[in-house]
């Protein structure tokens, strides 16, 4: 048993060996930049010194985790972490799919194309070009922000990007700007393929248009909804570092700072206190609640819609 | 096309109407809700400073002139920052599209032993990672640390990506031409070249533009590992002067010649930056978006 199998991994290599050799860089490559970092997250489990490295320095088992737990500031990230990526994915959902269903409806072809060209354009633009034209508009003094406030009640209006609670819509709301036509293609998509046979059978029973969508297009397109909103819900705990950083200020720190930042903050930046093993453990802490998300939403996904990931 | 005659025949009734009616303002309106800001911003940055302080730019520009961007033209730094970028996208672009595609074509062969088990070695990094310093301590330690190195490497494959290429090269490049090819006593080395690369047009476009754009967007690479002024891309000027507000400093015989450099003029050079930043996309974009939306498509067919 054992000789034949070993033949045929001779035979397969024999025959497939250039195809390996493919793979060598791109192996390397994952084994260096993917891996190696993963390993490297053993340093939460130590009191990680840059002069004795990664091998050297003291074990303290649990302690990072327990002390970032016991923290006050624990509570306030999580707490912030949650409910921004909620806002941002509650918030975030229907536009898409309203926008879908109207270009749908519209037989237009040349005003189609027109708007859906652009309204997926801000999806390139930079981030740091994002938050700079939300900053640039909405200053209270000089922007179009401030101006329509003096202009309507003779007085420009409050700092924006001073108070924690405007903050949130902010940041929400830019990003439902700045993505909905993007993600509205998955759904233009599932609505092209509906058979057109429904829709005739509807006209002859009499359905206007909009007992169509109701009728037709909407419950056609349920299952990539439910799905879609079934694993946005897995990265609830996944709130990229880059928009937030940008957005954050010492004014609306309590409710801006959320895990990837305050991993940045107390590990790297210049205020922080540069305790690499404190910091690491605080982000593994959200590394793996984020994969215990993804495994579990998937599962749900597989029983509810027959779709998954992976 | 048929049916689609048919339809329009058929429908039209006043209820419809409406129904149309409302379906076309929805988009109008979201349509002008994308469009406004991108057409104010570039209103501005070909207004009169004060005028736009002074909340008379509304749509159009007033009062048309050039300091602003004649200002920011003579900023030596914005110069450094786009020949850096234009570098970085272009070099790192190259390396993705190398590594991405060599990782792709073994994984669609169907019968490559142990193509399960590499396909989980390479899936699980999209589902759990070292996270943000792990990965600054390799770098340093790899003596990458404020090199050109930090911006190319780090990143030099999506997982996405090489699946979504894997995938392409599936069910595009079809058993019975590699078998064909084999018969005539083509390897592995030239079916990839002679074959795969040109029948993958296509994808290669697609991913070249994915990365492209993730290359000259990004700064978070930059904003980690580089310190040296001379090897900032563009992003992190931006960053720095329209997040930061980071004042503009211009050399002194351009200061005198326009004036004084005040709040509003720096108001009005944020704009430009913005601008010239962003150019380069609005010019390719209207061409490639169709290949872009394709890509999103062709990504989310699983094989």
């Amino acid at each position: 048993m054992k000789a034949v199998r070993k033949a045929t991994i001779k035979h397969a290599f024999k025959r497939d060996w250039r195809l390996y050799v493919f793979l060598i860089i791109p192996v390397v490559y994952t084994l260096v930049f993917k891996y190696i970092p993963m390993g490297g997250l053993v340093i939460a489990f130590e009191e990680y010194k840059v002069r004795k490295g990664i091998w050297g320095s003291d074990w303290v088992g649990f302690e990072n985790f327990l002390k970032f737990f016991e923290s006050y500031q624990f509570g306030r990230v999580v707490k912030n972490t949650i409910i921004l990526s909620l806002y941002n994915i509650l918030a975030g959902f229907p536009v898409p799919i309203i926008f879908a269903l109207a270009v749908n409806s519209i037989r237009n072809e040349k005003f189609k194309k027109f708007t859906t060209t652009v309204v997926n354009l801000p999806h390139f633009i930079s981030t740091v070009v994002i938050v700079g034209i939300v900053f640039m508009l909405f200053n209270s003094r000089t922007g179009i922000y401030g101006n329509l406030g003096y202009l309507l009640t003779g007085d420009f209006p409050t700092d924006l990007f001073a108070s924690p609670s405007s903050f949130r819509h902010m940041y929400v709301w830019s990003g439902v700007w700045q993505n909905f036509g993007w993600n509205s293609i998955i759904y233009t998509a599932a609505l092209s393929s509906v058979d057109p046979t429904y829709h005739e059978a509807a006209q002859i029973d009499g359905a206007t248009r909009f007992q169509r969508i109701l009728h037709v297009d909407l419950p056609s397109i349920v299952p990539t909804i439910i799905t879609m909103l079934i694993l946005r819900m897995g990265t609830v705990m996944t709130l990229g570092f880059e928009k937030i950083y940008l957005m954050q200020n010492s004014l609306n720190l309590s409710a801006s700072q959320v895990i990837s930042t305050y991993v940045y903050e107390v590990g790297l930046s210049a205020s922080g206190s540069g305790d690499f093993s404190y910091a690491t453990a605080i982000g593994m802490f959200n590394n793996l609640i984020e994969l215990i998300l993804v495994v579990v939403v998937n599962k749900i996904s597989k029983k509810v819609s027959d779709t998954s990931l992976w | 096309m048929k049916s689609e005659k048919k339809k329009s025949k058929i429908a039209s009734t006043g209820k419809d109407r409406v129904f149309y009616i409302v379906c076309g303002l929805i988009m109008v309106v979201l349509t002008l809700m994308v469009l406004y800001p991108v057409i104010y911003v570039i209103s501005a940055s070909f207004s009169n400073a004060d005028r736009i302080v002074a909340g008379k730019v509304w749509l159009w520009p007033v009062d048309i002139n050039l300091d602003a961007y004649k200002l920011l033209f003579s900023y030596d730094q914005l110069w450094t920052g786009y020949a850096n970028t234009i570098f970085y996208t272009v070099t790192g672009t190259l390396i993705n599209l190398g590594v991405t595609l060599i990782c792709a074509y073994p994984m669609a062969r169907k019968n490559l032993m142990g193509r399960g088990p590499l396909m989980m070695f390479f899936s699980f990094t999209m589902l759990f990672s070292g996270g943000m310093i792990p990965n600054y301590i390799l770098v340093k330690s790899l003596g990458m640390l404020n090199t050109r190195w930090a911006m190319l490497l780090p990143g030099a494959m999506s997982i996405y990506n090489m699946i979504v290429a894997r995938t392409f090269i599936q069910s595009n490049i079809p058993d019975e031409m590699l078998e064909a090819a084999q018969i005539d006593g083509c390897n592995d080395f030239q079916f990839f070249f002679r074959m795969v690369l040109p029948l993958s047009k296509a994808i290669i476009a697609v991913l070249a533009l994915w990365y492209g754009v993730s290359h000259w967007n990004s700064y978070f690479n930059a904003f980690l590992y580089l310190k040296d002024r001379e090897l900032y891309p563009l992003q992190i000027f931006l960053k720095d002067i329209l997040v930061q507000s980071e004042s503009i400093t211009v050399s002194e015989d351009d200061y005198t010649s326009v004036g004084m450099l005040s709040e509003h003029i720096s108001v009005a050079i944020r704009y430009c930056m913005i601008v010239v930043s962003t150019v380069p996309l609005f010019c390719v974009y209207p061409f490639v978006s169709k290949h872009f939306q394709k890509g999103v498509m062709v990504g989310s067919v699983k094989g």
